[in-house]
């Protein structure tokens, strides 16, 4: 069963799925950009399948390539399930 | 070299021929094995008995790869668990000199050879990614690396899993997952037995033409962990002729 997208549950999400990608803990809130974070377009897609696998919310490449920052990830995915 | 991860090897078109033979070696190397066919379901469970025959686990597995919902169908997660390792093997042929091919001539090898291997990667990666290991091995031809008249549409395909191959192992390389081909020459197989035998063989410096079993074995080395550090190559298995 997909967990229920919640803006809460979608950052924990999101911020678990960029520490295992490399990024640092303590480095994370919604106003860090990904550039800054060394997020690139790879990450992103991996990202991506994970907010799938958790949420089976779709983000197709066209959905990620104008977001800047953590914080639009977050609301792409819930505005996404609504 | 980091464990395998728990998984499955999907080959495309393995019901008969260098798909069938690389089924057995994948099977054999303890990968439950997807066997994919089209239209020949006996020659599928015939392969997936072999499997079981010899202790491995496999299952046949129907789809067109010329039909992207079937392939996306190949690809999703079962009892088996992920796609770890994708053979995309299905392929056929279609020939004509060039300015006598047709538009479906073209466009069927197309979509056969070419664009479901596209698909059934861009399928396969994200998984494979997340496992940190994946293997894709496409298989071309050494008719997409020189010519071979009457099979444009063919070389053109087989040229275009080449490129597709190289900058696909280019993107994902960091995430251990590797994307290789193999360019087999003349194999002893149902798509090459019109065109096999007489002078043929006097071109090949090994002189003789190549069995299924000799692919399947390159592709399984392309596939196993040791070969970890190679991705965006072709290997050409053809006794010498593109030598």
């Amino acid at each position: 069963m997909p967990t229920d997208v919640t803006p809460e549950n979608v950052e924990k999400t999101i911020y678990d799925g960029l520490v295992e990608l490399g990024t640092e803990r303590d480095e994370l809130s919604r106003e860090a950009t990904l550039e800054d974070l060394d997020v690139d377009s790879l990450d992103l897609v991996e990202l991506a399948q994970i907010v799938e696998d958790e949420f089976g919310v779709e983000l197709k490449g066209d959905d990620v390539k104008d977001v800047k920052t953590v914080g639009e990830v977050i609301d792409l995915v819930v505005s996404k399930s609504s | 070299m980091a464990e395998r991860p728990e998984g499955c090897a999907l080959v495309t078109g393995a019901s008969r021929g260098i798909g069938a033979a690389t089924a057995l070696a994948l099977a054999a190397d303890g990968w439950p094995v997807r066997v994919n066919y089209r239209s020949d379901e006996q020659g599928a469970h015939e392969v997936v008995a072999r499997i079981e025959a010899a202790g491995g686990s496999a299952s046949a597995v129907q789809g067109d790869v010329a039909d992207g919902d079937a392939v996306a169908g190949l690809l999703e997660r079962g009892e088996d668990g992920p796609v770890l390792v994708l053979v995309n093997n299905a392929g056929l042929r279609l020939d004509g000199l060039s300015p006598q091919i047709e538009d479906e001539q073209w466009q069927r090898v197309i979509d056969v050879n070419l664009t479901a291997t596209f698909r059934a990667t861009r399928a396969a990666l994200p998984t494979m990614m997340r496992a940190r290991f994946g293997r894709v091995v496409n298989v071309a031809s050494i008719v997409g690396l020189r010519a071979n008249a009457g099979q444009a549409n063919y070389a053109a395909s087989k040229a275009g899993v080449v490129g597709f191959t190289k900058t696909v192992a280019a993107e994902v390389a960091r995430r251990g997952v590797t994307v290789n081909a193999v360019a087999p020459g003349f194999i002893e197989t149902k798509l090459t037995e019109e065109i096999l035998g007489g002078e043929l063989e006097k071109a090949i410096p090994a002189r003789r033409v190549g069995t299924p079993e000799e692919v399947a074995a390159c592709i399984r080395f392309l596939a196993s962990e040791e070969a970890s550090y190679v991705t965006g190559t072709t290997l050409t298995v053809d006794g010498g002729l593109s030598a």
